[in-house]
Order: C-alpha cells, then sequence, then structure tokens
C-alpha cells in the first residue's frame, strides 16, 4: 500500500506494520463536553485512535467535529465520523475543511440510520451523496486538491479515509464485492460491523483475500463486548445486519447474572485472539458502546498492549 | 399514475364548513384509479358532507361533479357553468389539478379533499406503491429497472446500506430493500458485474433542488 500521506497516527500504526487499535465514543446530548472529554482520557494510552459518532441512531447530540476538536485538544487522534443522512456536499465539504483545519486526520464515511429510529422522526433527510461517493469526495479534494464543483482548495483536507462494511448484511454475496466497489472508490481503511460470527466472518475475508482486496486497505475487525444476555438476545432480534449465533447466548445463559458482563469481555477478547491470527486483519475496532472503562482491559487481555509509538 | 388519499373527513369538513355552496369535484383520471378521487367518490363524499351539514344544522348547498382531468383546459368546458356558480370548490384531484384549477378560477377558493402521495403502480387490485419520484435524471438503466431513488429510504445509488435485512429495508418489515430488488435483478440479467461500477454523484439540479421544473415543446408554440 502506499506511503503515508497524512498526519493520521493510524494511518502510520497501520504502515508501520502493527495491528491498529481504534475504538469509540458517543458525544453528550448536551452542550457540554466534559463527559465525552473523560471518556477519551479512559481509553487514550490503549488505542490509536477513537472514532467519534455522528448523531448516532439518529439522535441528536453534540456535533462529532466539535467532540473531535475537544479530543484532539487532548491528544487523541480522533477519527471524525461523517454520515450522509444530515447534510448535502456544501455542508460536508465545509466540514471537511473545518475539520482539517484542527488537525483532525481521519474520516470515516457513513451513510446514517434512517431517521424514523431517531427523536426527529419528522425530520427530513437529505442524502444528497450515498457513503461511497463521500469516500470519493475526500479522496478527490485531498488528492486533486478540488471541491466537487472543480474549483480549487489551496490548503486542502488532508484526510486518512474510512468506510464501514458490514460482512453479514444482506445479500452476503455481495458483500466482497461491495468492499471492492468501496475500494474502488477510494476507501484506505475499513472499519466492520460488530463481529459475532466469527465463521462467517471468515468466510468473507477468504472471499477478501481471494481477489487480494486485504492488500489494498485495511481492515479493522469491529468487537463489541456483550454486557449481558438480554443485551445479545437484543441484538440479535432487533438490529438488522447484526449477526449473533445462538451458541454465544447460551454461553452467556450458563453464566449467573452478576458474571455475564465478565463473560462478554472474554469473549470480546478471545475474538480478537482468533481474529488476530486471520489474514488480512489489519487492526481492530473495539466499540464499548457505553461501557469505554472496558477498553483498556480487553486492549491488555488481548496482547495488544502497549501501542506502539508512532511520530502522530 | 399520480396516486392520493382522502384526507381525514374532520379536516375536508373544517375546510369548507363555512360556505354555503360548495361544489364536490372529481377527477376521474390518476386518482380515480385508486378510488380516492374519481367522480364516483366525489359523489360518495358530497353525500357524507351533506350527512354532516344536516346533523349540525349547518345551511350549505353541496353538489356533486367532476371531469375527466382537472390539469388541462379542454376538460373543463362542459363545467363552466357549474364552477362559475360556486361559493367554493372541494377538489378531489391530486396538488396539480387543485392548483389548475386555483390558477384558473382566481376568485374561487378551491380545497384540497386529498393528500397527493406518490407516483406510483398498481402490482395487484387495491394496492399502490410509490415507484418514481421525478428526479428529473433516470437511473433505472444502471440499477436493472429499480429505482434506488424512490424505493430506497436514503436514496442511496450504491446500496445496500448497512440496514438490509433480509432482503427487508431497515424502516419496516413491511418494505423491500430496493438493493436487494437491484442486486437480484442485475444477477438474473448476467450483469451483476455492473454491481461494482460506483454509480457517480448525482446532479440533483434537475430534481426539486433546482426549483419548479417546466419545458416547453417548440413546435406547438
Amino acid at each position: 500500500m502506499s506511503a503515508t500521506t497524512t498526519k493520521s497516527r493510524l494511518e502510520q500504526v497501520l504502515k508501520s506494520g502493527h495491528q491498529a487499535v481504534t475504538s469509540e465514543c458517543g458525544p453528550p446530548r448536551s452542550s457540554d463536553a466534559a463527559h465525552i472529554i473523560e471518556k477519551g482520557e479512559l481509553i487514550k494510552d490503549h488505542v490509536d485512535a477513537i472514532n467519534v459518532t455522528d448523531n448516532q441512531t439518529s439522535v441528536t447530540r453534540l456535533c462529532s467535529l466539535a467532540a473531535c476538536v475537544h479530543l484532539k485538544l487532548k491528544g487523541l487522534d480522533p477519527v471524525l465520523q461523517m454520515v450522509v443522512r444530515d447534510r448535502n456536499r456544501i455542508a460536508l465539504q465545509s466540514d471537511l475543511l473545518g475539520a482539517a483545519s484542527f488537525g483532525i486526520s481521519n474520516v470515516l464515511c457513513l451513510s446514517g440510520d434512517h431517521q424514523s429510529f431517531g427523536d426527529h422522526p419528522q425530520a427530513q433527510n437529505v442524502f444528497d451523496l450515498d457513503s461511497m461517493q463521500l469516500v470519493q469526495t475526500v479522496r478527490y479534494m485531498r488528492d486533486e486538491q478540488k471541491f466537487l464543483s472543480g474549483d480549487e482548495i489551496k490548503t486542502p483536507p488532508n484526510m486518512f479515509v474510512g468506510a464501514a462494511a458490514n460482512p453479514f448484511g444482506d445479500p452476503f454475496h455481495i458483500r466482497v464485492p461491495r468492499l471492492a466497489k468501496k475500494i474502488a472508490a477510494g476507501a484506505e481503511f475499513i472499519q466492520t460491523q460488530c463481529i459475532y460470527n466469527l465463521a462467517k466472518f471468515e468466510l468473507w475475508m477468504e472471499g477478501v483475500r481471494a481477489r487480494g482486496l486485504h492488500e489494498k486497505v485495511y481492515i479493522l475487525a469491529g468487537i463489541t463486548p456483550m454486557r449481558s444476555v438480554g443485551m445479545a438476545r437484543y441484538l440479535q432480534k432487533n438490529v438488522p445486519g447484526m449477526d449473533v449465533p445462538d451458541e454465544l447466548i447460551e454461553r452467556l445463559k450458563g453464566v449467573e447474572k452478576k458474571k455475564q458482563s465478565e463473560e462478554g469481555i472474554t469473549i470480546a477478547v478471545e475474538s480478537i485472539q482468533r481474529l488476530k491470527e486471520i489474514e488480512g486483519v489489519a487492526g481492530f475496532h473495539v466499540m464499548a458502546i457505553e461501557w469505554e472503562e472496558k477498553v483498556p482491559e480487553i486492549v491488555e487481555r488481548s496482547g495488544l498492549y502497549p501501542r506502539p509509538k508512532v511520530n502522530g | 399514475m399520480i396516486v392520493g388519499e382522502q384526507k381525514p373527513f374532520e379536516e375536508v369538513w373544517n375546510q369548507v364548513k363555512h360556505h354555503k355552496r360548495l361544489l364536490v369535484f372529481g377527477c376521474n383520471t390518476c386518482v380515480a384509479v385508486c378510488h380516492q378521487g374519481g367522480n364516483k367518490e366525489a359523489g360518495v363524499l358530497a353525500s357524507l358532507l351533506r350527512m354532516r351539514a344536516t346533523q349540525d344544522e349547518v345551511d350549505i348547498e353541496i353538489i356533486d361533479s367532476g371531469i375527466e382531468r382537472q390539469c388541462e383546459h379542454e376538460f373543463f368546458e362542459r363545467t363552466e357553468e357549474l364552477v362559475a356558480g360556486a361559493e367554493a370548490v372541494l377538489s378531489l384531484a391530486c396538488g396539480i389539478g387543485v392548483q389548475f384549477m386555483a390558477g384558473k378560477y382566481p376568485d374561487t377558493p378551491i380545497y384540497p379533499a386529498l393528500n397527493t402521495t406518490f407516483l406510483g403502480d398498481v402490482p395487484e387490485t387495491g394496492v399502490f406503491t410509490e415507484k418514481c419520484q421525478a428526479c428529473g435524471d433516470c437511473v433505472l438503466g444502471a440499477t436493472g429497472g429499480v429505482c434506488p431513488v424512490s424505493r430506497c429510504a436514503k436514496r442511496v445509488l450504491n446500496g445496500p446500506c448497512g440496514g438490509s435485512n433480509k432482503g427487508m429495508c431497515e424502516i419496516s418489515k413491511d418494505t423491500e430493500c430496493a438493493w436487494q430488488l437491484v442486486v437480484e435483478r442485475l444477477e438474473r440479467l448476467g450483469k451483476l458485474d455492473d454491481y461494482e461500477k460506483v454509480q457517480p454523484i448525482k446532479d440533483w439540479s434537475k430534481d426539486r433542488s433546482g426549483g419548479p421544473r417546466s419545458f416547453r415543446l417548440e413546435d406547438f408554440s
């Protein structure tokens, strides 16, 4: 893959051949950023970069860009998540310039959940671009030094560009072609949906390797620890594109309630250990939803600590 | 065709109850197919309004009629007198017909009896589904004849998004995932390789975003 192009610590870790670790924080539903700064401080030494979600599940929150700035000022390497649901190409490009002006060097391009899931189901949605076209847009701005209009950008946003992939979405047989399409659009790193069905993920990775896609993009495997059997059941039944095998539910059920969260952490650690051995897995995206304090433990027990030092 | 649905009766009644001589006026083409706005439905709605007027002891004369299309001048010829004699018109046309009448009869209040809902088809008797958003720049040639602009809740041009689940959309278990349909159709046509072509960023200036659209046939002007 190409030489380092941005000031992203994540990019440097990946390009120096280390398995990367990223995590994720959701901004608060308030104008007080203290909470997200605390979350960042909690995990800062155990991750290379930290994603900041963009009004996730379509619930209005402090904006991803401002939260990224707060974390950047604390010395973290934030990954600006951008959904195309709420902003048109003018606003998206404007926010990319704004983010770059604060030295934010990573962006993750997403569609965004439909607004009917959130707190403003009556809202208009935008979808001027789709997530793949946002990837193209960031690459175009960075590499061609132009806006989509063709106008020149004197100082372009120098961003490491990521996209999401869901190996478990339907239809399964287009999941590898879909990754190829995202790479063709310009994605440099991929963070996957939470992996619980390891066998299916391995099958997807086989397809990825068969086409040599793992040599064209860094794939970070998504890990979310289960806090309880209730959470596992909820994810299995209610979250589209989430594949939670019955065996996992049985395993959690077999443990007394008080110890289920501990078992969830152990399962996450075991998953990472198994996934580490898969050719083409370039790192891990540990999403401990509202449970960020557990990230250090997962990272340490998985043998991913200490994090490599790079010139971030 | 254009599909509409009748507004809740209370809303209709509240719009017109203060008038003394009301014409309830059907439009017998698109919205007649979905049994919401045709001349027959105008008759039924007029009866319901008369009953309500009697019940509420409101003095209002209600006449019902209709024409083939409320969006072209020539169809109005037979009913000119009827419209001219009405104090107000309750139109069962789509929003186009209502506006056409408002423009044609500038001194007469025209009220909508329908909500214009979508451009759709009739896949089976009594079922109407949205199929087009008139985006002004058709992509059906690249998507196997399935429109992602009107049939995908996020109108993604490079789908499916992560919310596609067993062929259905994340917004409802009754809504098909348009991109599942695109993929199936491309496969059937032996064109699955086309799936990997990144669809370019769309020019939405040809859509509603670019302002009201029109065109003129030069030969006719």
